[in-house]
């Protein structure tokens, strides 16, 4: 009678499940994970927004934001992110329906505006530093160089993550682990723009005022 | 086993979860065109000195950033309180309280810092006189 007192209370099998018998796997564990990462990178940003934000005003007599900064450029080239974010999505929606060419079409675009990014942020860079702008002439451009750098580095990175999935899809086409590879990388294209949104307004936005 | 995975995948595989995950053209469309307005905007007011008030400039230009970048977490990035059962809006709102904290902190701490210790005591953030 006690022996038969647990059974009694666990449902054998009337087809109520209370837990499951395989194994069970989180849907995405992966992107969760690259989510934490991207947050961690989040943080990156925040402390190099802060010691911009304490450094930013501080010149040595030397140039300030609104004698340095041109806005026309960064306007061109914040439309180059954005472009460049939503050809990603393009990319995303291809291969969402299986089709590689364009995935990797769409894919090739994105790695150009990329490219464009790059170069124009590059040119700047070249022509402050030549100017005598450089990052060891005030406390300013100090965390200026820091921070845009940072997030230009970022940009590099992704660029040849990109041409390395590229490669990837090129050869063994849209697999469930390059699909798993370009959400990741999705994540982490649109999360520089986000970032750049932060910088256009705080640095460049902001400085020139 | 590919029959059963399929159907344990099947409860979050939903056509309005897939949906989810990757966007849909219209919600890409939707948010680049948001976005070019909500850059364009603050662009043309920095440039075109249309405020005489660097400061209410300042805050306006910082209002658009934060619309913005709410605009590419829900279009782009695809936030929702339910993906990944809610881990990921948690983890974001765990940094964003972090991100605020080092922020203002900063902020607030080395101005207060620099308007005390600084010969001349300047309270300004400016060039010292």
């Amino acid at each position: 009678m006690t022996a038969q007192a647990p059974a009694s209370t666990v449902p054998a099998d009337d087809g109520v499940n209370f837990y499951t018998r395989e194994e069970h796997h989180p849907e995405n564990g992966t992107l969760l994970g690259f989510w934490i990462y991207l947050m961690s990178d989040c943080l990156i940003f925040a402390v190099l927004f802060a010691c911009y934000g304490v450094l930013g005003r501080s010149y040595a007599a030397g140039p300030s934001g609104a004698d340095l900064f041109d806005l026309k450029l960064v306007a061109l080239n914040t439309l180059f992110l954005l472009l460049s974010s939503i050809t990603y999505g393009f990319a995303m929606l291809e291969m969402a329906k299986n089709r590689t060419a364009t995935t990797l079409l769409w894919l090739g675009v994105t790695g150009f505006f990329g490219l464009c990014f790059l170069s124009v942020e590059l040119y700047e860079f070249h022509h402050l530093i030549e100017e005598g702008a450089t990052p060891q002439r005030s406390a300013f451009l100090s965390s200026f160089f820091t921070l845009v750098g940072t997030h230009g580095l970022h940009v590099t990175f992704g660029s040849i993550w990109l041409v390395t999935l590229m490669v990837q899809v090129a050869r063994l086409g849209l697999t469930a682990e390059n699909k798993r590879r370009l959400m990741c990388l999705s994540m982490f294209w649109h999360f520089l723009d986000v970032v750049w949104i932060g910088v256009f307004t705080f640095v460049y936005l902001m400085g020139t005022l | 086993m590919s029959s059963e995975a399929h159907a344990a995948h099947g409860h979050g595989h939903e056509p309005g979860h897939e949906e989810a995950a990757h966007g849909s053209m219209k919600g890409y469309v939707t948010g680049f065109v948001l976005s070019v307005i909500l850059t364009a905007i603050p662009f043309w007011i920095v440039m075109g000195d249309v405020f005489r008030e660097p400061a209410t400039a300042a805050i306006v230009v910082m209002v658009f950033a934060v619309a913005q970048i709410v605009v590419h977490m829900v279009y782009f990035l695809h936030m929702n309180a339910k993906s990944e059962g809610g881990w990921t809006m948690l983890a974001m709102i765990f940094t964003v309280v972090l991100v605020i904290i080092t922020l203002s902190g900063s902020l607030w701490v080395m101005f207060h810092l620099k308007s005390n210790m600084m010969p001349g005591g300047t309270h300004t953030m400016g060039a010292p006189q």
